[in-house]
């Protein structure tokens, strides 16, 4: 009989807001210790919190987004315990009212395995609640000592706890990874993992199907979606291996080692702390008027699923195409604006006969160069969709110019890769570069008799039924044409005259 | 000049008769005649304190002087006040320098008032006698054998001796207005949130309050006059226009429907406090007041309630005394918990070690239900009880406390004895309404009698009215300790 696994997500998510959760403090990353720790960071006597807005504002944000109930109040609580790192000796967190409830996340998940197809998942969110973050304690920088920075101590955080929905590591690490689409695309995380502005506990059990739950080990502070992957798969190999080998899974806090690939135990149940959680008198409980909450519903992004749906309702677009375009918030803006210049320009300037209509046509165009182009040309040079070379627009008007025709798709090629490295416009590279190409009808007429009649043998053959060789008089055709050719047209003219 | 209100001294520093630094100074050097045989301070600054008074008469020359400007205030040692020594009584933070103001400091220094000094208090204000100061107990002035009270012992001593012009208190359970009682002196707790706790050392954050202690309702107008007022870093500080407390004082007190608790008027009090209280409301009767009988049913439960919430908060809030970023370090340990526990073993004194220790135990897991939650069920049902009495009273009067002052180390070895001092003062703080305590008599070996009125939330105002109009036709306030 083979193993269930039972997976679990509890993501720490830093908001993006300027001020600390409950101080004024900075929250700026990379300072020298201890500069942005006011006297609420260092927890002075008499020092009381004040709760920052903004943080508020971005929890229910990411409610809405993932459909959940925002509580109209919720409470924040005191989490005690002692730690060098912990100024007060607790934490304020939120505890049995949290600010966001039930909500969902749908998921494509890629299956890692040979030949099996993407599928969709649906992970459900237990809750989302505010609280700051600790300190840093600085080990090694002093001898015998530890130093203890709190720059940090107070960032507001939003942890997101789902339900031991997930079966594989690859879901796991789908749900990681629209979790953290999400966060950025509504704008409430900056995403930086290797900053710690994105990390994740994942509960990891095995059971037996049909079999209650199993003892679960959780694995902290995973800071990188392959990490996730590989501490999972080596987590579940060794529970598995455990109990088969009639050893038991003691509940266990873990930490997973990237230079071996294992996870160790690092602190069993027995030192389980008791937190002592109450609700903490120097904060009112926090009330939220719906109208506070339609307010903010009136600053969230159009979401990626809503956005892939009308891709490919409205644009035409396939799903895979669609899925890419969506995977963050920068591309889908950079798609729709290059979409923009050229359907501007395409709907008016082109008549495509057939086509349906201009706007399939223009995202198509757009989706295609840039799934293609645009993303192998960032994959080569190490860069995100943020610090792309080139601008929507100045891909939209060159897109422009092979819709009408002036260059052609090879040509087209020549122009991005210039503008790539050396900037300028479409219209300025094909002049410089000589890369219009020729749709004067005579032009291509008298270049078709000149083939023709200097390939006499070869013409016979393809009259006498020979049609692959009409590939070899479109080759030698671009060929003296220095590709510059209009390739409709060229076929057309071969065509007509082929037929003799 | 010592025995003058804080009107009086305002007219004679605005007339030019003194200036603020001969009343300072004046005051510093009874201070230093009296203050070893009563422990009423523990911080003394001259030099800051004078500078502030330079600063005060500066203001007399430009005329922007306020009404407290240039008057002596002392601080009780639980506000944080930059530059100065904050120690909250506590061996904790012997070496505590405050960085910054608390709100009520700043209020002060804003209005010009000269910070005369820290007073002693019970360790992180956890007391009602003034015995558990790391810096030792504070002695009544009225007969030095005996306690001031607590926590707010040190302050109640220094305006009851004539040691400052007034000063401030905190009142978690009583402790501004039990020692103005068993000092003689008038104080009071105002409605939860009025004055802002920002940088007042949190005992438990939602009983405490600070208010001030002076020699009559008048005085304790003016000080709520710089003292009240919404401040931003207090979550639950209250947003409210700003009040003048002295604009009632003199409205006639015909109508006025006074409550008596019978729960306050049986076993437990003592005759002689029974007697000045009896005598007190007859007073008020002649005044025009009508007395209307009242009960408040849960208050009997007040006690012990307190006794979970307190604790409970306080072992919550004072856990950032670590050793890790300020105040005391064990000078020596073995490892990080080590560190922890010694610096806590030696920097704590009993009390507090004994009230961390029971609000630990109503914290945690499998107990939170039994105590803590219930303990807030029961704390709402004694806030309904006064809902209900305001329905019939405008405000309630009743003994401060059972007694007059015990003698030092009479309650010593038995906490709970300790704590029902409290008895009558505790259900104000659980609802969070104003409750005052004045000098209305003396009882047995001639120690003073506090009585206590308990308005409806923000009746400051008609409070200190209805305290006015007793002391114009009484004179107990203005009775001083002889011999001093």
């Amino acid at each position: 009989m083979t193993w269930e696994i039972v997976i679990g997500l509890e993501v720490h998510t830093q908001l993006s807001t300027n001020s600390k959760i409950f101080s004024g403090a900075s929250t700026a990353f990379g300072a020298e210790p201890n500069t942005q720790a006011d006297a609420v960071s260092l927890a002075l006597p008499g020092v009381l919190p004040v709760l920052n807005k903004g943080a508020v504002e971005r929890a229910i944000k990411f409610g809405l987004a993932t459909g959940a109930h925002i509580a109209p109040r919720s409470v924040f609580a005191r989490k005690n315990y002692f730690y060098p790192d912990l100024p007060k000796g607790y934490q304020i967190s939120q505890f049995d009212l949290p600010v966001v409830g039930q909500g969902a996340l749908t998921v494509q998940v890629e299956p890692l395995s040979g030949n099996a197809k993407p599928y969709e998942k649906t992970v459900r969110i237990t809750r989302a609640h505010l609280e700051e973050d600790a300190g840093k304690s600085l080990h090694g920088d002093f001898h015998g000592m530890t130093g203890i920075d709190l720059n940090r101590a107070g960032t507001p955080l939003l942890e997101i706890v789902s339900e031991p929905d997930m079966c594989s590591a690859a879901e796991a690490v789908a749900y990681a990874k629209a979790l953290h689409t999400l966060v950025r695309w509504i704008g409430i995380c900056d995403g930086n993992m290797q900053e710690g502005s994105f990390r994740c506990d994942v509960n990891v059990s095995v059971r037996k199907p049909g079999q209650p739950l199993g003892t679960r080990r959780e694995i902290k502070n995973l800071n990188s979606f392959k990490f996730m992957q590989q501490a999972i798969d080596y987590e579940v190999q060794w529970q598995i291996d455990t109990i088969e080998n009639g050893g038991k899974v003691q509940q266990a806090t873990v930490l997973f080692n990237p230079d071996t690939g294992e996870t160790r135990a690092m602190r069993s149940k027995e030192d389980a702390h008791d937190y002592r959680y109450f609700p903490d008198p120097d904060l009112l409980p926090l009330e939220i008027p719906s109208e506070w909450i339609e307010r903010v519903r009136g600053t969230l992004p159009e979401l990626p699923q809503a956005k892939q749906a009308r891709y490919v309702n409205d644009l035409g677009l396939s799903a895979y195409d669609a899925s890419i375009l969506t995977a963050s918030r920068e591309i889908a803006d950079f798609f729709e604006s290059s979409v923009n210049t050229l359907f501007s320009q395409v709907r008016s300037a082109i008549n495509l006969g057939a086509a349906p209509s201009a706007e399939p046509y223009a995202a198509k165009l757009c989706a295609n160069w840039i799934i293609g182009e645009v993303s192998a040309q960032l994959n080569r040079d190490g860069k995100d969709m943020s610090q792309c070379p080139i601008s929507a627009q100045q891909l939209g008007s060159m897109l422009q110019r092979i819709a009408d025709g002036t260059i052609s798709n090879s040509g087209a090629k020549e122009v991005f890769r210039t503008m790539w490295a050396e900037g300028g416009t479409a219209d300025a590279i094909i002049e410089a570069k000589g890369l219009k190409q020729v749709s004067d009808s005579g032009a291509i007429e008298a270049l078709v008799d000149e083939i023709i009649a200097a390939n006499a043998d070869k013409v016979a053959e393809y009259r006498s039924g020979k049609d692959k060789l009409f590939g070899f008089f479109v080759g030698i055709a671009m060929k003296a044409s220095k590709g510059k050719a209009n390739p409709a047209q060229l076929n057309d003219v071969l065509k007509k005259k082929l037929a003799g | 000049m010592i025995h003058s209100s804080l009107a009086q001294l305002g007219a004679a520093l605005r007339a030019k008769k003194i200036s603020s630094v001969e009343l300072t100074q004046g005051y510093l050097d009874r201070i230093a005649t009296l203050n070893p045989q009563l422990n009423a301070y523990v911080t003394l600054n001259p030099e800051m304190s004078l500078a502030q008074a330079r600063g005060a008469d500066a203001r007399f020359a430009a005329g922007t002087a306020e009404p407290l400007t240039g008057i002596p205030i002392a601080q009780k040692d639980i506000f944080c006040a930059k530059g100065w020594l904050t120690t909250c009584g506590s061996k904790m933070l012997h070496n505590f320098v405050s960085p910054y103001d608390a709100h009520v400091i700043e209020q002060f220094n804003r209005a010009g008032a000269i910070n005369l000094g820290k007073t002693n208090m019970d360790e992180f204000a956890m007391g009602s006698s003034n015995e558990t100061s790391h810096y030792g107990p504070v002695k009544n002035p009225w007969d030095t054998a005996r306690v001031p009270g607590g926590s707010s012992g040190g302050t109640a001593a220094a305006v009851a001796a004539r040691l400052c012009a007034a000063a401030t208190g905190t009142d978690t359970g009583g402790s501004i207005r039990q020692p103005a009682a068993l000092c003689g002196i008038s104080g009071l707790k105002p409605t939860y949130g009025v004055c802002s706790r920002y940088g007042m050392i949190a005992f438990a954050s939602s009983l405490d309050q600070a208010g001030p202690m002076g020699r009559s309702a008048e005085d304790l107008a003016l000080m709520m006059n710089v003292m009240a007022g919404f401040d931003e870093r207090d979550s639950t500080s209250l947003q409210r226009a700003r009040e003048d407390y002295t604009r009632d004082l003199n409205k006639p007190l015909s109508g006025l429907r006074i409550g008596l608790p019978k729960e306050f008027f049986a076993e437990g009090m003592g005759a002689d406090v029974a007697k000045a209280v009896e005598a007190a409301i007859a007073e008020y009767k002649k005044l025009g007041a009508t007395i209307v009988d009242i009960s408040l049913p849960n208050s009997r439960l007040s006690v012990p309630v307190y006794y979970v919430l307190a604790p409970a908060e306080a072992s919550s809030n004072l856990s950032r005394f670590d050793g890790v970023r300020y105040g005391y370090r064990a000078p020596e340990y073995s490892d990080l918990a080590d560190m922890y526990e010694k610096s806590r073993a030696q920097g704590f004194g009993a009390e507090v070690k004994r009230r961390i220790m029971i609000g630990t135990y109503v914290l945690s897991h499998g107990y939170y239900d039994a105590y803590y939650l219930q303990a807030q069920k029961i704390r709402r049902l004694i806030a309904q009880d006064f809902t209900e009495a305001y329905k019939q009273c405008d405000v309630i009067m009743g003994p401060t406390s059972p007694s007059t002052a015990f003698k030092l180390g009479e309650k010593g070895d038995d906490p709970v004895q300790m704590y029902l001092s409290d008895i009558y003062t505790i259900a104000v703080n659980l609802a969070g309404l104003p409750g005052m305590s004045i000098p209305c008599g003396f009882g047995e070996n001639n120690m003073p009698v506090g009585l206590q009125i308990i308005g409806n939330y923000f009746d400051e105002a008609r409070m200190l009215n209805v305290a006015h109009q007793y002391q114009l036709a009484t004179d107990w306030h203005n009775r001083a300790p002889h011999g001093l």
